[in-house]
């Protein structure tokens, strides 16, 4: 169903929702960018609609919302655990198509790869509602189109903003009351977008030979692997677990687990000194790989989603949609 | 299966076997865990951390863990004794596909530690056969690190062993020289499965060597060893290409070995 709402009765809305849920949105933190002076626009809670920044694009995706950087997995004393007992409220989150075929991914990972389900996802991952944001025309790095993941049908509400009003397509039946309540009926589409500046293409098959082209040495001389681009990405999931202890009592502490990185010193780092991928152009390759190759060999979609957040973030200025395209022409040729 | 796969379960050491200097074995009690050989669990000792670690040889009742002090909880696992505690979550990975090996010339080529996650073959094929011929080649730095000796020993009755060392001291009566050496000894007369266990240098000489000697590469299983934090398929380090070692592996036919680029 269709319903048009003034920005106050959105806000009443919210208001009415902020008891049950808690709302995530793309949010402006004025002096927090990279620069001094400058904004990041990245995800944060939100209690009114003026918060909600329609019109930026985030520095980091809302996957630390399901998927914290630092989670506690459980507490322990000398010989007993305990697990954290989760937030009861539910879990609203304004995102754009990419970031939902993003979540997708992630849930690929955490609850499809292997026989076991990651119940510390899983547990966050089950409140969560979507609100699909709309997005037009998109930013100038994005490339979901190419990538198919410009469009979703996996939303609870739709919403776009349009001078004083606010469109939405409800889906959720849980939710169809609250605009019933506040909203009148109007006819509304979800409209995405439709076509990028940044076009890729996806290469088919890559052969064990390409991993020594000299694509990946120009990399290792550019990129520092700070690992920026990981850490910005919607679908990265990897992680390291760590046990820490408590300073005022050694005998209690915490495992918890940590994002890590493939483009980080010590991520294949084992005891006895055998690591892997020196050269930073090779982690470059071992991403570029992963996230448009070896996952769709797995599971049939690439993991990538063309937001172009690592575009974006990357401190050297290496684009990974030309990265893609350099190595689909390598291995057009 | 427990519903948090991440939970641990405490398990007493029942014995505490050193091997050499750097190397013990524990046997762990078993919460009938029932493992494959090849195998791991993931060990932990609350505070120091956890890791992937082969299990060497079970039973019904016990779990055997062969380790090397080499790490941050391998070091404070070395300090355990008999009656301590330590933490597992497991069995977790393949395996060796042993109904390959049934009736067949087998041949292992074992670098070191790599003897570790074959024992409980060994000794099953030892206690009651199933192998027609079994050509057991390993290889180890120095005289003083070699593992499993009384094992070793007794296996010779029936089993062609073959131990050989990098360096060599004067009352060392064995071989010297890379295990990878002594394959065109023992493989090429019938069609032989090779198992390969070690470091990757020692992994790639013995399937070379291995190929050289008309093994075919579908007989060739290699048992691969990466960091790993979760051990079952979500933490992302062990991955290569689009396989998961702790998933797909940590046993790996030749054919998917020689795509995989880390």
């Amino acid at each position: 169903m269709g319903y048009a709402l003034s920005v106050q009765a959105f806000n009443s809305l919210l208001a009415e929702l902020g008891g049950r849920y808690k709302i995530y949105a793309p949010k402006v933190f004025q002096g927090k960018g990279r620069v001094a002076g400058s904004a990041l626009v990245a995800y944060g809670e939100v209690g009114e609609l003026a918060e909600i920044a329609f019109d930026r694009k985030t520095a980091f995706s809302p996957k630390e919302i399901i998927f914290p950087v630092n989670q506690t997995m459980f507490y322990f004393t000398k010989e007993e655990f305990k697990e954290n007992v989760p937030d009861e409220r539910g879990v609203l989150i304004f995102l754009r198509a990419c970031d939902i075929n993003g979540i997708e991914r992630l849930d690929t990972i955490f609850l499809q790869n292997g026989p076991y389900r990651d119940v510390y996802y899983e547990r966050l991952r089950r409140k969560v509602k979507f609100f699909l944001m709309d997005c037009h025309p998109g930013w100038e790095s994005c490339f979901c189109v190419s990538l198919g993941s410009n469009r979703t049908e996996n939303y609870a509400v739709y919403v776009r903003r349009e001078n004083n009003e606010v469109f939405c397509r409800v889906k959720d039946q849980e939710l169809a009351g609250l605009f019933e309540k506040y909203g009148r009926a109007a006819d509304v589409e979800p409209r995405f977008v439709e076509k990028n500046e940044v076009q890729v293409k996806v290469p088919g098959e890559v052969g064990v030979d390409v991993f020594e082209h000299r694509l990946w040495q120009e990399y290792t001389a550019r990129c520092s692997a700070c690992g920026r681009c990981t850490v910005s990405c919607p679908t990265c999931t990897c992680f390291t677990i760590q046990d820490l202890f408590y300073q005022d009592n050694a005998e209690c502490g915490e495992r918890r687990r940590v994002w890590a990185s493939c483009m980080i010193d010590g991520f294949t780092d084992m005891a006895g000194g055998v690591a892997l991928r020196a050269n930073h152009g090779d982690r470059l390759r071992y991403k570029t790989l992963h996230k448009i190759y070896d996952f769709k060999k797995r599971f049939g979609v690439p993991m990538c989603v063309g937001c172009g957040r690592c575009d974006d973030v990357c401190p050297e200025y290496i684009s990974f949609s030309k990265c893609i395209n350099k190595l689909g022409e390598i291995l057009g040729r | 299966m427990n519903a948090n796969p991440y939970l641990p379960v405490r398990a007493k050491i029942l014995e505490v076997v050193r091997q050499t200097e750097q190397i013990a074995t524990f046997q762990i009690e078993s919460p009938g865990l029932n493992p494959v050989p090849g195998q791991f669990l993931e060990v932990s000792i609350p505070k120091v951390g956890e890791c992937p670690l082969s299990i060497s040889d079970f039973d019904s009742d016990y779990i055997e863990l062969t380790v090397r002090k080499v790490g941050k909880v391998t070091g404070a696992l070395n300090a355990l004794r008999k009656g301590d505690h330590l933490f597992i979550r497991g069995p977790y990975g393949n395996g060796f596909p042993l109904e390959k090996l049934a009736g067949r010339h087998v041949v292992m080529v074992l670098g070191g530690i790599g003897l570790v996650p074959v024992k409980s073959i060994v000794n099953r094929y030892y206690q009651n056969g199933g192998v027609k011929r079994l050509d057991l080649l390993v290889g180890f730095r120095t005289p003083r690190e070699v593992i499993f000796q009384e094992e070793l020993a007794r296996w010779q009755e029936k089993f062609n062993v073959v131990i050989t060392v990098d360096q060599g001291e004067p009352d060392w009566p064995g071989r010297v020289g890379l295990v990878s050496e002594l394959v065109k000894e023992v493989a090429g007369q019938e069609r032989a499965v090779a198992i390969v266990v070690g470091p990757p240098a020692m992994i790639r000489a013995a399937a070379e060597e291995l190929l050289k000697s008309r093994v075919a590469k579908e007989d060739i299983w290699v048992s691969l060893e990466r960091r790993m934090s979760c051990g079952i398929g979500k933490c992302g380090h062990c991955k290569i290409s689009d396989q998961y070692v702790c998933l797909d592996g940590p046993v790996f036919n030749y054919r998917q070995v020689e795509k995989l680029v880390d």
